[in-house]
């Protein structure tokens, strides 16, 4: 075979219609082939039949193949937040009192139990969805933690594990953040161009990884990680200079953005939240519609295959890296420009680690992520109101982490509840390092 | 097979040679080049070549700080590129294990440079001007990552990828400081320690192997979930300084003087005069390379790792090996979780392994999957993250670039030299015996 990297997109032969392989296709490891077929199209059936066995539940019209997934799921909260009550009666000082006399009054351990695990849940969820204005609140919490984990997403399915997001959500924040408070222009103009900047902060960091990946094979855990420090140290940098500072300030901490570069509110939440939304639908598109998405994908479930079947992998590498950082600049974008936040240290939060999860939650699909986005946000802006009816606030990372482990188990959820049926799949993405 | 045609005909001249190789020489000639200039700017850029510089960590009676004239040195070491430089311009660069030691001598003259310049032209004599011996703080950052890195290695010569080193190191600081304060024990604490590091192993385990849960997915799940429960934890442990000190108030590991082997100049405290943590770090280095390659155990574990159903063929139960590397490795991850808080800080904060178990799964990879490799992989970061420390406050260049540097380095390292790597085969692939 000829240099992989010469190979270029006109080598293979025209059907890349994606549409043409929808997963639903069962078994098109037996098309059957009369001929010998040339190299290329050997290679190409390869590259379908991975696609195939990758994308079996990406259909996002297909209902009835989420059933078993979304039963999977239900069961998996359920199971999550069974352990949570158990810890949330130990943390109970009315419970622990209890304890010395459970074997004379056992139901004052019982009715006190179950008050502290009423009080947290109905607390966590009243808080997150209980009026507008949680809603509003979680959409807004939800928004950054959507884009950021489509990012992971898209990088996901191109075989790439991004554990890049915090980083690439830093740079992003700091173009986004600068561009909105010095720059001086008109309303929409300063907005659109603010906004654009940081998407474009979040794919130079993101797309500085795909290139090295592409070019040098570094791998992309090892730079992602490093990526996020360097990340951190030109932030603090940044932050140390007048350009940055609040004026007459010395604090690591940015000036707000202008008015004219913030989103506008529509029924009390921010345009940026419709922006992360958007987003979800493009990248659903990018990935099931587009030849990119194609590539993207092929090159996601068998790198050497897509290599023979002519595609040009170090392209795609670099394009999902850019893509991946861009969303996770949209995530910062929406902080920065959307609430309203300063550029610091913190500005990202744990979003950048928290999108990892939200992105595994979502089994690596757009819609997927888009309603684990949306449950994180929930359970942050909730467990903000647990922690005052006496619940700590951590509780809910253990029930994040807990949900999606159990999710990530579905044989276990399924032994736990005695689900009958089978089903309910595996996780779709990179088995392995890749290489 | 397929024949090239859009290849002009006339690179069939005389010296046909290999893009890559091309490539390689280009890259080396660039990055050498860079390096000799940068070494030719320090020499141009410093006027007083004086380094004050102590082979102790801090000033005493005994070891007042020494002057030393740099110049010599530094001109050394830009020879040093120099030559390097002009063998890559005639692409004499070797292509065996010699390169490695050229890179190596290359990247130590650079920072022999860095380092001079650093420290030369620093008006006034405080303590903060004088260049400490940086080698025990080094080794002492490198140990949780050395340890971390292990568990690493074993579990994925095994085929089980473990991307929750920093959940083993965060559970392990916290039980860790927990086990330590109620026994009123450091030692107590190692015991601590390596059960809960352990514990998040056996997680790993059932989920990987019984439940076969995307292996990926699962490190990073239990990190978020030892995260949590940890903080979880340490929020239920009241203010009240009296439960306090039966919860979160550790005993510190002493350190240990070994008779005799610390009197040896410079190794002697470098290496000897550490806490015992360190020493099992040393035994762990020693056990885990033993163990892979020179027992049949270790054979087993490369075995399943790299081809199961050969393995299994021949009799060897995959997934007890399997466990058993996950578990061991276990022990190791716990004992590094245990040096953020008995072996160095004391209490236990959210935060305190500063995400160390990261840079662990950093030095597998770089280490290419090898107990040795990894273990250099991880000296390499504790020596930098140490410099960073001394280099900070002494002004010549801003110290958000020193911070970076651990990581740039990395990133340069692993982008120029250690390129693509080849894990296990059947890293992260559950066994299921058909």
């Amino acid at each position: 075979m000829s240099n992989p990297d010469e190979g270029g997109r006109g080598a293979r032969p025209g059907d890349a219609e994606p549409t043409s392989e929808t997963p639903e296709a069962p078994g098109p490891e037996t098309a059957a082939v009369e001929t010998v077929p040339p190299a290329d199209s050997v290679a190409d059936e390869e590259v379908k039949a991975s696609l195939a066995r990758a994308d079996r539940t990406t259909s996002p019209l297909d209902l009835a193949s989420y059933l078993p997934t979304l039963k999977v799921t239900f069961g998996a909260v359920l199971l999550a937040l069974l352990i949570g009550a158990v810890l949330i009666a130990l943390s109970d000082d009315r419970v622990i009192e209890s304890l010395p006399y459970f074997f004379s009054y056992p139901w004052d351990f019982f009715s006190r139990s179950g008050d502290a695990i009423w009080s947290a849940y109905s607390s966590l969820v009243t808080g997150s969805v209980g009026s507008w204005g949680a809603i509003s609140t979680t959409l807004e919490r939800a928004a950054p933690l959507i884009c950021a984990g489509l990012g992971v997403t898209l990088a996901f399915r191109a075989g790439l594990f991004n554990i890049g997001a915090q980083g690439q959500l830093l740079v992003g924040a700091m173009a986004a953040g600068y561009v909105g408070f010095t720059w001086d222009l008109p309303g929409g103009l300063h907005l659109l161009v603010a906004a654009v900047a940081g998407i474009l902060g979040g794919a130079l960091w993101g797309g500085i990884v795909g290139v090295l990946k592409a070019r040098t094979g570094a791998h992309e855990v090892i730079t992602t990680i490093m990526f996020n420090y360097l990340a951190a140290s030109v932030v603090l940098y940044a932050l140390g200079k007048d350009a940055f500072q609040r004026p007459g300030s010395d604090n690591p901490l940015s000036p707000p953005v202008d008015d004219s570069a913030r989103f506008p509110q529509v029924f009390d939440v921010h345009v940026g939240v419709l922006l992360a939304f958007a987003a979800a639908v493009f990248v659903w598109w990018v990935l099931e519609r587009s030849t990119l998405g194609f590539e993207l994908r092929a090159v996601g479930a068998n790198a050497d295959a897509s290599r023979t079947a002519g595609m040009n992998i170090a392209k795609v590498y670099t394009l999902a890296m850019v893509l991946a950082g861009g969303l996770a600049g949209l995530a910062a974008v929406s902080n920065i420009l959307g609430r309203g936040d300063s550029i610091s240290l913190g500005v990202g939060g744990s979003i950048g680690f928290d999108a990892i999860t939200v992105a595994l939650l979502g089994r690596a699909t757009p819609l997927g992520t888009v309603l684990a986005g949306l449950l994180f946000g929930a359970m942050a802006v909730g467990g903000v109101a647990m922690e005052a009816s006496g619940t700590p606030e951590e509780l809910t990372d253990v029930l994040q982490a807990l949900i999606v482990l159990f999710v990530a188990a579905p044989a276990l959820v399924k032994g736990v509840l005695r689900f009958k049926e089978a089903g309910g799949g595996s996780t779709v993405m990179a088995k392995g390092w890749g290489s | 097979m397929s024949i090239d045609l859009d290849k002009p005909l006339e690179t069939a001249a005389p010296d046909v040679r290999d893009r890559a190789d091309v490539r390689r020489q280009v890259r080396l000639v660039v990055v050498f080049a860079v390096v000799a200039a940068l070494l030719t700017f320090f020499l141009v850029d410093i006027d007083d070549f004086g380094i004050r510089y102590s082979l102790a960590e801090r000033i005493t009676k005994d070891d007042l700080p020494k002057d030393f004239d740099a110049h010599g040195l530094l001109l050394g070491c830009l020879v040093l590129v120099v030559v390097a430089l002009g063998l890559a311009a005639a692409n004499l660069v070797p292509r065996n294990g010699w390169a490695l030691v050229l890179f190596v001598l290359v990247g130590v003259a650079f920072l022999a440079g860095f380092i001079i310049w650093n420290f030369t032209d620093q008006a006034g004599s405080g303590a903060g001007r004088v260049f400490f011996n940086p080698m025990p703080e080094a080794i002492r950052r490198s140990t949780p990552i050395i340890l971390g890195a292990l568990a690493g290695v074993l579990c994925e010569r095994a085929g089980v990828i473990n991307i929750a080193i920093e959940g083993q190191f965060i559970a392990g600081a916290f039980f860790a400081s927990v086990a330590s304060s109620l026994a009123y024990s450091a030692e107590a604490g190692l015991v601590g320690g390596v059960l809960a590091g352990v514990f998040i192993a056996a997680l790993l385990g059932v989920f990987a192997m019984k439940y076969h849960v995307n292996q990926v997915v699962l490190g990073v799940v239990l990190v978020a979930f030892a995260g949590g429960l940890t903080s979880f934890f340490l929020s239920q442990i009241p203010d009240d300084p009296d439960v306090r000190k039966y919860l979160n108030a550790p005993l510190i590991l002493d350190r240990i003087e070994i008779p005799g082997l610390s009197d040896i100049p410079v190794v002697g405290l470098t290496f000897f005069d550490q806490n015992v943590l360190v020493y099992l770090m040393y035994l762990s280095i020693i056990v885990v390379s033993f163990l892979l390659y020179q027992t049949r155990w270790g054979l087993r574990v490369r075995s399943v790792g790299e081809h199961p159903k050969a393995a299994d063929t021949v009799g060897i139960k995959v997934t007890r090996v399997r466990w058993q590397a996950v578990l061991l490795g276990g022990v190791f991850a716990g004992l590094g979780g245990a040096y953020f808080t008995v072996g160095s800080n004391g209490t236990f904060d959210n935060g305190v392994t500063a995400n160390y178990g990261f840079i662990a799964l950093a030095a597998v990879i770089m280490g290419r999957w090898h107990p040795i490799g990894a273990t250099a992989a991880a000296l390499f970061f504790g020596f930098m993250l140490t410099l960073e420390v001394q280099l900070s406050t002494l002004g010549r260049v801003p110290s958000e670039f020193i911070s970076a540097m651990p990581y740039l380095a990395t990133v340069i390292a692993v982008a120029g030299f250690v390129g693509r790597v080849r894990p296990p085969a059947a890293d992260g692939e559950p066994y299921v015996k058909s």
